[in-house]
C-alpha cells in the first residue's frame, strides 16, 4: 500500500518523464547535410578517387577545435603535362561538409596547401586532389577533438 | 582595413619554388553560433582568396565556414620573373581587400 504522498510523487515523476520525452521528441533535428561521400563524389563528378599519392597531415588528437593546422600534399612533378588542378578538403561531422577547395597549376611548383580549420567534433576528414589527366586521388584522417569549435555557442 | 600578414622572400632565383604564407584578420563567423542574446549570429566569412603573379592567377581558394578565424593559407609558386604579386580576399558583406608585394627574380 502506498501512502497518498508517495503516490502523488510517483505521478509527478511519471509526468516529468513524459515531459522530458516530449521535449526530446519535439526538439527539431539538426538540418540534414550531405554526407562525406556525397560531398567527395560531388567534387569528383561521380568518379571514385584512388588511394595513395596524397598525404593529409593533421594532428590525430586535437585539443582545441577552433583552429587546427592541416596540410595536404600531393605527389606530382607539377609540369605542364602532369600536374594537380584542384585540391579539396571535406569533413564528416561539421555543419557543412566543405572546408576548402584550391585551384593550383603547373606554376605552383609543388602541390602543397596548408591552412587552419575548425572541427565541431571528433570525425574523419578526406582530402581529394584532381590531376591534369582527369583522375582523382584521396587520403583520409581520423581526428579526436577534446574541445569542439563553438557550434553550440 | 583588416590587418594582413604576407610572408614571401623578397628575392628568388629564377625557377626556384618559393613558399607564400598569408594571414588576414577576420572573424569568419560561421552562421551557426548563437550570440549572447541567443539569436544565431549571421554568417560573415571570407569566401574566396586569389593570388595573381603579374596579373596571372597562380592560386585561388574557395573557403567554407569550417576555416578558422583569421584565415591562414600557405601555398607555393615558381619564381619566373620579377614583378608584383597581388593577394585578394573577398567575402560576405562586401568584404574585399587587396595587398601587393614585389618579388625580384635574379
Amino acid at each position: 500500500m502506498s501512502s497518498p504522498s508517495s503516490l502523488r510523487l510517483s505521478i509527478e515523476r511519471r509526468a516529468l518523464g513524459a515531459g522530458l520525452l516530449a521535449v526530446a521528441l519535439l526538439r527539431p533535428a539538426r538540418a540534414e547535410r550531405p554526407g562525406l561521400r556525397e560531398a567527395v563524389l560531388g567534387f569528383t563528378g561521380g568518379k571514385e578517387p584512388s588511394e595513395g599519392g596524397i598525404t593529409l597531415d593533421i594532428p590525430p588528437l586535437v585539443e582545441n577545435g577552433n583552429t587546427v593546422p592541416v596540410t595536404i600534399a600531393v605527389e606530382s612533378p607539377m609540369t605542364e603535362e602532369d600536374h594537380v588542378r584542384r585540391i579539396a578538403l571535406f569533413n564528416e561531422r561539421n555543419p557543412q561538409p566543405h572546408v576548402i577547395t584550391a585551384q593550383i597549376g603547373p606554376r605552383a611548383g609543388r602541390a602543397r596547401l596548408s591552412t587552419r580549420m575548425r572541427l565541431a567534433t571528433s570525425q574523419r576528414l578526406v582530402a581529394v586532389a584532381e590531376l591534369s589527366d582527369g583522375s582523382y586521388r584521396s587520403a583520409s584522417a581520423e581526428v579526436i577533438v577534446t574541445l569542439a569549435a563553438c557550434v553550440e555557442g | 582595413m583588416a590587418r594582413a600578414l604576407i610572408n614571401l622572400p623578397r628575392t628568388a632565383r629564377r625557377g626556384e619554388v618559393i613558399e607564400i604564407r598569408t594571414l588576414i584578420q577576420h572573424v569568419m563567423e560561421t552562421g551557426y553560433r548563437p550570440g549572447a542574446d541567443g539569436v544565431v549570429v549571421p554568417r560573415d566569412i571570407i569566401t574566396r582568396f586569389t593570388c595573381l603573379y603579374n596579373n596571372e592567377e597562380i592560386f585561388a581558394a574557395e573557403l567554407a565556414p569550417a576555416i578558422a578565424a583569421n584565415p591562414f593559407l600557405s601555398f607555393s609558386t615558381v619564381a619566373t620573373e620579377s614583378g608584383i604579386l597581388a593577394f585578394t580576399w573577398t567575402g560576405d558583406n562586401g568584404f574585399e581587400q587587396t595587398e601587393t608585394r614585389s618579388l625580384t627574380v635574379t
